[in-house]
């Protein structure tokens, strides 16, 4: 028991990998082989990088303790207000910078009225949902904005690379991010300061770290990286839709929880995240290419997040109980 | 006798309508070990907090080493040597024994506006190193705080606080819902503080505790001192009667 325990507190992404290649080999089977090949892959691997981001910030937040149902939201408003400075003229680079700052802005925002007035972060990013999702539609006027065919520099973002163009660009940002952001998680200070913070907040502050600050980071990172994320789905799709990242943020909290974070904090990984993340899409692609209804989708995902937090919090119960008894 | 390592001079506290602490006058002597009793809400913890950063006092003073000080977050009080011990609030259970041992002060190889590369070749060898000399015996510094029992842990916290050169440790409460052996293991180490040269304020409700290992006793009530008193000098009834 110990072992299992130890194994859960420091590698909580385990299961979730063991989870993930038995479902491949599931579908694999399932799909007759299309699963796994060449095309499958190419489709799955192009749009996972959007909400991979969104879920490495999501899970970064929740290790530090915090929530951000807020991300689905900046995931639209960030490339709408992009795309709405482009249609003013604006050139590429100041507008895609503005559409980051309103994402850094929005963070800051969530951060500190949650930190001053002491409220669940859940409910001022639930207050956020809404006001960014109303935000992006009123700026959108009603109708996506036009954007000029060669107003996106898409080739850095989302054109097809690597081998039999299994990649798009947007996956190798993700590979960049998640790498740094997992260094900045394991090997720096501010990583240390991040797992205290959420891990047990009175110790944080009794060892002087600045807990307000380092929390405010992170919701500003989240943010960042959902409007990122949005961004990039933006200049795949060729047009900014007001609608999209719906729904996104439950998602993300949902691959983070697969991935093995404690909802209350102080305990996941950033691959916990992405492999979250994946398992959601591999489940979304798997069904549709067994011709399942589609409706099952939000059943298994559900079912999973259940499934996870139930263990995730069974597991705690045992290393609680297993702190008294010694 | 020699000078006061910390001066505390006519010390207020007001919490929305209690008055917590009511002017307390207090000297600690270098290397001595203090033992602070009282009652429930007796002012204890307001005090001790206010030395050790983590609130601040509505009036009065508190000098170091002769030299007023004005502590305004617990960062402030490490720095001056003053390093505090909880039963439950100075470790992340979920954080190994190494990064616990560096929170807030992790050595860095490289860094950029504060935030760096930690050195963790050196967190790792810095405490086992740290462990080994408060003779405390642990598999690995990767083992998790949470594994280890209370006494454990309030071992390592005091070997945090040497490996950084505290001058003066506070101990709040440090053997609340401890078992015997635990508790023993914790006097212990408050015991061998004073071979190290270091001060020590201990507070606890359990006075045999504070007679075993305090040099001096003194007693709050209601936010003022009530006894101060050498240790051989006194005994439980005196306290129990003051109280
Ligand atoms: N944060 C706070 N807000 C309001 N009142 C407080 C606060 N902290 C302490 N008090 C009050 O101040 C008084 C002194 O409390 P303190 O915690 O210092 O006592 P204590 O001697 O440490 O008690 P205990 O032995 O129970 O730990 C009590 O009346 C308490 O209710
Ligand atoms: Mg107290």
């Amino acid at each position: 028991m110990r072992r299992l325990l130890k194994i859960y507190m420091e590698k909580p992404e385990l299961a979730g990998i063991v989870f993930l290649l038995l479902l491949a080999a599931v579908f694999q089977f399932q799909t007759d082989g299309a699963f796994l090949n060449a095309y499958n892959m190419q489709g799955i691997l192009g749009i996972l990088p959007e909400m991979a981001l969104v879920a490495i910030g999501v899970t970064l937040l929740m290790i530090c303790g915090e929530f951000d149902l807020s991300v689905g939201s900046v995931f639209a408003l960030t490339p709408m207000v992009m795309a709405v400075l482009i249609q003013d003229g604006w050139p590429f680079l100041p507008a895609i910078m503005a559409g980051m700052a309103t994402a850094l802005l929005i963070g800051f925002v969530n951060g500190f009225l949650t930190i001053r007035f002491q409220i669940p972060s859940f409910i001022t990013t639930l207050g956020m949902l809404f006001v960014a999702r109303s935000i992006t539609v009123v700026i959108s006027g009603g109708f996506p904005p036009v954007l000029p065919r060669d107003a996106l520099p898409r080739g850095m973002f989302t054109s097809f690379v690597g081998p039999n163009d299994l990649f798009r660009m947007s996956f190798v940002w993700f590979v960049l991010v998640a790498v740094v952001v997992s260094l900045l998680l394991s090997r720096t200070n501010f990583g240390n300061w991040v797992r205290a913070t959420g891990g047990f907040l009175p110790a944080a502050q009794a060892m002087g770290i600045p807990t307000a600050r380092v929390k405010t980071a992170c919701f500003m990172l989240c943010s960042l990286l959902a409007g990122f994320a949005g961004t990039i789905q933006v200049m795949r799709l060729g047009a900014p839709l007001p609608s999209i990242g719906e729904g996104l943020e439950l998602q993300a909290v949902a691959a983070a929880v697969i991935g093995g974070t404690a909802l209350t904090g102080g305990i996941g990984t950033i691959l916990g995240g992405i492999i979250g993340a994946t398992l959601i899409r591999v489940i979304d692609n798997g069904l549709v290419l067994s011709q399942v209804d589609a409706n099952w989708f939000k059943l298994a995902i559900g079912s999973l997040t259940i499934f996870a937090v139930i263990l995730n919090s069974w597991l705690r119960k045992k290393a609680k109980a297993m702190k008294v008894e010694t | 006798m020699a000078d006061p390592i910390i001066k505390i001079r006519n010390l207020h506290k007001w919490y929305s309508g209690v008055h917590a602490l009511k002017g307390v006058s207090l000297d600690i002597q270098p290397n001595e070990a203090l033992g602070l009793v009282g009652d429930n809400g007796a002012g204890k913890s307001t005090l001790i907090n206010i030395l050790s950063g983590i609130q601040q006092a509505d009036e009065g003073e508190i000098t170091i080493d002769g030299e007023k000080v004005n502590f305004r977050n617990p960062r402030d009080a490490m720095d001056r040597g003053i390093e505090t011990i909880y039963q439950y609030n100075s470790m992340v259970p979920t954080m190994s024994i190494a990064r616990n041992m560096f929170i807030g002060r992790e050595p860095l190889k490289a860094s950029f506006m504060g935030v760096g590369i930690m050195d963790r070749k050196r967190m790792a060898e810095e405490s086992v190193q740290a462990i080994a000399d408060v003779d405390l015996h642990l598999r690995s510094p990767d083992a998790l705080v949470g594994e280890l029992s209370g006494g454990q842990r309030q071992g390592v916290a005091i070997a945090r606080a040497m490996h950084f050169k505290s001058k003066v440790m506070i101990l709040d409460e440090p053997t609340n819902h401890l078992a015997v052996k635990e508790t023993q293991k914790v006097i212990g180490f408050v015991q061998s503080l004073k071979e190290l040269g270091i001060t020590a304020i201990f507070i606890s409700h359990n006075i045999h505790h504070v007679f075993e290992c305090c040099d001096r006793i003194v007693a709050m009530a209601r936010g003022e001192v009530v006894l101060d008193r050498r240790t051989e000098e006194t005994n439980m009834e005196e306290i129990h009667s003051a109280l």
